[in-house]
């Protein structure tokens, strides 16, 4: 299985966990993986992005346009921002929600109206409210694990490769949240 | 065990294995998680110094002593740090001493893009250059080896795409060398001029028995291909090459940038119809390539600019990219900014709405010179805005002092800032410094710094006091303000202006994101009071927007930080809990 996953969204919506996630879930796969992510400057609510790969063997860590199978965005606007990157026949699953950027706040720019519309127009896009179904799971900051439970669909992984992967990556006393979330997304 | 970690995360873990037990560090993206994980292994001692020349000369001295050391820094705290790095060539080591230093291409979180590779040659000091996590364990194992072996410090270069990615590595055990007894050496380590006169020769010898072993090392490969190309490249570049030919072009990957081989490098020439090289930034390896005689292509085909990928690389050998779908719609792009209820932002609001020119620094605070505040009018490095604000007011005398001021994070100020300070002191200016306190090393990922009281395992530590510092460098007026009292600040910002010798205002209050720190409930929106005159919006906070001509503040963001209600003239924002 050769994939390439973006994961993009706005600093601080919790991006690099589920990245942590994925790495883990493919690397008991026993496939070659790579996480590439970009700290520092970027988690001052800036545009995020963090690029895995896995295959039987992984060279690059990071992906260029035209080159993944799927983009998992955090936010409207940052699945528009990401739109080249994606493969031909690639999917991006969104999260419906809206972060209005500082330029927007300003004045100096406008957030696009229909963007989503005009997405769907061009790719395949899968667009749920993560915001809604993380709050449903009992709590906002789950928005990462519930678009991980969305992405489980385009993969031919059980269910519960996934659950066990989330058990070993967030701290004990969240497992049961994050398994809630996941399964909203899942089976949106 | 197989595990997956960061390229940084590969280093500290190297750093265990090879039983270093003294890591001294100055934060700095992207170099900082290969302290931070290391002090996660109670075996080895970590601390954060307060600059990286301080850093590097803890590792020498620790070296020195017997044990192995490391010091860790970003690509420009290598300059702050070149001054011992360049003696430390000549006096070698004793206990094995790694430095290691990560490029930024493509400025990610940096100020500049320079290439690091010059400073291994320059200082005539072996530099290893992994490309992916399982290189960045063995090669830190490694360069312990051949800094004893050689009597060297050895620099372990990182970029951006191999210390923040994670790939497999393969973990083994702990073993620490016996500690070297301590022998008094003057020949070799008081480096005055008798003595480094007979060094010097020592480290020509040096680099001539470290290229032979570039000739013959594992830590170059060749990798024969089916074409008849060849490509000579390292680090994350040789992923990419990679990445782009498979099998198809020789390759020889370089994992020690210096000294660079010769004979292997004719060879390789010798065995391939056309030779190309691909590196990031300047063209160092070329340069080697071309004064062996060689024809080579390298720098007429990439740029030395920003960094590389598999299309890039693709597209300069005329292979085709992929296609890819576009919208029409342009998006508005998403600068990071300071957070809602950063204790930065008041104190930039009063230096903007004053229209004071104010020489920046380096940290979250450089933010501010994003609209709406504009405050900044520079940025150069660590420590060069008191510095600079000297200059700054010698140059323009009375005109420029009494409306200039220069600001300066907590961490910054340690790290380079009181040096300029005591020159503002010494040499008299009447310049205004102001010491942005948030009581962490904020742009790097919350580090503990000498004013915050703790040390980087979180345990309590000596703290600097900043007012008894500045004072007893012979700055009399320092005063202390909150950032979140707007009226406050501006008054004593008029006033030290003023006033007519030098002066010191600590902007005070810890960083919201610090767990210590009690948030207060969000700010609520009047919608019938709200006049939509927009004064909450000249603060750029991320929280707060204007939606159906009305101010709206987002709760999710919101910390109630009270500043925008102390600027709304018709007490439309109201306290979290009110209406
Ligand atoms: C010589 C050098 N070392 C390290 C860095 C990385 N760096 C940028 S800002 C900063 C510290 C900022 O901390 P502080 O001054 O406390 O300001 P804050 O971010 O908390 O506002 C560091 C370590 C750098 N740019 N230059």
């Amino acid at each position: 299985m050769n994939k390439s996953i973006m994961i993009v969204g706005v600093g601080g919506q919790g991006s690099l966990l589920a990245s942590k996630l994925l790495g883990k879930l493919l690397l008991s796969e026993g496939l070659d993986v790579k996480v590439s992510e970009v700290h520092g400057m970027s988690q001052r609510g800036g545009s995020v992005v963090t690029y895995v790969r896995c295959g039987q063997k992984v060279y690059s860590p990071v992906i260029d346009k035209g080159g993944a199978d799927c983009i998992v965005s955090f936010e409207k606007l940052e699945a528009a921002r990401w739109i080249e990157y994606l493969k031909k026949d690639g999917v991006i699953i969104t999260n419906t929600q809206q972060i209005d950027p500082m330029p927007v706040i300003t004045g100096a720019a406008e957030y696009p109206e229909n963007i989503l519309d005009e997405l769907s127009s061009k790719v395949k896009v899968d667009a749920l409210d993560a915001l809604s179904l993380a709050t449903e799971a009992g709590s906002a900051k789950a928005v990462n694990i519930v678009l991980m439970g969305r992405l489980a669909k385009y993969f031919d992984i059980s269910y519960d490769k996934w659950i066990s992967a989330i058990e070993t990556t967030v701290a004990e006393r969240f497992v049961e949240l994050n398994k809630k979330a996941f399964e909203l997304g899942y089976n949106y | 065990m197989k595990e997956l970690l960061i390229g940084n995360g590969a280093i500290a873990r190297g750093l265990y294995e090879a039983g270093c037990e003294i890591v001294s560090s100055y934060p700095g993206t992207p170099s900082t998680e290969i302290t931070e994980l290391a002090a996660k292994f109670d075996d080895i001692y970590c601390e954060w110094a307060p600059n990286e020349k301080v850093a590097m000369e803890v590792a020498f001295g620790a070296s020195l002593r017997g044990k192995r050391a490391c010091c860790a820094m970003k690509h420009v705290g290598l300059n702050v740090a070149a001054d011992p790095l360049f003696t430390l060539s000549y006096t070698g080591v004793t206990g094995g001493l790694v430095i290691c230093v990560a490029d930024d291409p493509g400025m990610h979180s940096s100020q500049n893009e320079q290439d690091s590779r010059h400073y291994a040659i320059a200082a005539k000091v072996p530099m290893l250059e992994p490309s992916d996590s399982k290189e960045a364990l063995e090669f830190t194992k490694k360069a312990f080896e051949l800094s004893e072996e050689y009597d060297t410090p050895v620099i372990i270069k990182m970029c951006t795409r191999v210390a923040h990615s994670q790939s497999v590595v393969e973990l083994s055990e702990r073993v620490v060398p016996e500690m070297k007894p301590y022998e008094k050496n003057m020949q070799k380590y008081i480096m005055m001029p008798a003595m480094a006169k007979k060094r010097h020769p020592f480290v020509e010898e040096r680099t001539q028995k470290l290229t032979a072993l570039a000739e013959t090392s594992d830590l170059n490969r060749e990798e024969w291909g089916t074409g008849e190309i060849g490509i000579i490249t390292s680090s994350t570049s040789y992923q990419y090459v990679k990445e782009v030919f498979g099998n198809e072009a020789s390759v020889l990957k370089l994992g020690m940038i210096n000294p660079l081989p010769v004979e292997r490098i004719k060879n390789f020439a010798s065995k391939v119809k056309k030779l190309y090289i691909v590196e990031e930034l300047d063209g160092i390896i070329e340069a080697h390539v071309k004064n062996l005689g060689l024809q080579v292509e390298g720098k007429e085909m990439f740029s030395n600019i920003g960094e590389f990928s598999q299309s890039i690389v693709a597209e300069a050998f005329g292979k085709e990219i992929p296609a890819f779908d576009s919208i029409e719609t342009a998006v508005p792009m998403r600068p990071p900014v300071m957070c809602a209820g950063c204790p930065h932002r008041g104190m930039y609001y009063v230096l903007s709405k004053n229209k004071i020119t104010v020489l920046g620094d380096i940290g979250c605070y450089t933010l501010g010179a994003q609209a709406p505040l504009s405050a900044l009018d520079s940025t150069l490095c660590m420590g060069a805005s008191v510095s600079g604000l000297h200059g700054f007011n010698k140059a323009g005398g009375k005109e420029t002092e009494g409306k200039s001021v220069c600001v300066i994070g907590d961490s910054t100020f340690m790290h380079s800032g009181v040096t300029g300070l005591i020159n503002i002191a010494y040499n008299g200016s009447n310049s205004t410094v102001i010491i942005l306190d948030n009581s962490i090393t904020g742009m790097t990922g919350h580090q503990q710094n000498p004013t915050t009281g703790y040390n980087i395992k979180g345990d309590p530590a000596a703290k600097i006091d900043l007012e008894t510092l500045c004072k007893a460098v012979g700055i009399n007026r320092v005063r202390v303000v909150d950032p979140y009292n707007l009226a406050e600040c501006e008054a004593a910002v008029k006033e030290e202006l003023s006033v007519d010798e030098p002066s010191v205002i600590i902007s005070r209050r810890p960083c919201v994101l610090l767990k210590s720190v009690k948030l207060n409930p969000p700010v609520k929106v009047d919608r019938d009071k709200c006049k939509s005159c927009k004064m909450c919006m000249k603060l750029g906070c991320p929280a707060i927007s204007m939606h159906g001509g009305k101010a709206e503040i987002d709760k999710t963001l919101c910390v109630g930080c009270g500043v925008c209600e102390q600027l709304c003239k018709f007490d439309a924002i109201l306290e979290g809990g009110a209406l």
